[in-house]
């Protein structure tokens, strides 16, 4: 009977916090998507040739995210059935999109205005002993072009 | 030092290829920290401690990788990629390697 009780509390706790943390979560991600929409996320690999000099500069933003346990209760029914897990999806969207947001602020401190060849990596860490997923990683990088100030005088020294 | 995931460089070309340079380093935090994502777990939301303890190793791996490609005289590495991958429960292991290469 306490085993229920437990399992309960632990439920409901996860139900309240667990929505309460991915809403303001995600109001947080739409709203700092907005303001670093001015630097492009290119994930192709050979960028265009640039008229002007340029310095690049790998930059890396990650977060660690773990599900609640709710949403892992609802994830371990759902497996008996079979189909989407859409508590999970909306957990590594979140992820991939707070890495990526992340990337951009650390290559907007230090003023570039692209971003190219982004790369993203997944991997889900302390799984516990049944091998449900607690949390995931997800990492994004890619290689940021900073314009370099210098006034240079048009199609003189780079022809 | 450039450091690029890259396989070129606007610019700049390639004088010299020196071949795959690496960096790996595996840590954990302490049980304080493990113990508070435990807890996390139940609510759900961002590991602080756990993005921190990752996001330094992964400079170390790259510190690493960059002293091993100075040390065969590269001014640059191209085309990083890094991996990760827990080991044990709380501890992770960062890789990162790429291409060494002298440029101009």
């Amino acid at each position: 009977m306490s085993d229920l009780i437990v399992l309960a509390a632990l439920l409901a706790l996860g139900y309240f916090f667990g929505r309460y943390y991915e809403k303001k979560h995600y109001k947080s991600i739409i709203k700092r998507e907005a303001e670093y929409r001015h630097i492009a996320a290119i994930a192709s690999r050979i960028p265009p040739v640039s008229p002007t000099p340029l310095t690049s500069m790998l930059v890396t933003g990650s977060v660690v995210i773990s599900v609640d346990y709710f949403k892992r209760f609802l994830a371990s029914l759902r497996s008996v059935i079979g189909g989407k897990v859409v508590c999970y999806e909306t957990l590594l969207d979140r992820a991939r999109r707070e890495a990526i947001l992340r990337m951009k602020a650390r290559a907007n401190d230090s003023g570039a205005d692209r971003i190219f060849n982004i790369k993203l990596e997944t991997a889900s860490i302390s799984k516990n002993a049944r091998g449900n997923i607690g949390s995931v990683e997800v990492l994004a990088y890619g290689t940021a072009f900073i314009p370099v100030d210098v006034p240079v005088k048009p199609q003189e020294s780079s022809s | 030092m450039i450091v690029s995931n890259m396989e070129i460089i606007p610019g700049k070309h390639i004088k010299e290829h020196l071949g795959l340079v690496q960096g790996s380093t595996v840590r954990t935090k302490h049980v304080g920290r493990d113990i508070l994502a435990s807890l996390k777990n139940v609510f759900g939301g961002e590991l602080r401690g756990y993005t921190e303890l990752l996001h330094e190793s992964r400079e170390e791996a790259v510190s690493r990788m960059k002293q091993q490609a100075e040390a065969i005289g590269a001014n640059a590495v191209l085309n990083v990629r890094f991996s990760t991958s827990s080991v044990t429960q709380g501890a992770a292991e960062l890789f990162a390697y790429g291409t060494a290469v002298i440029m101009e």
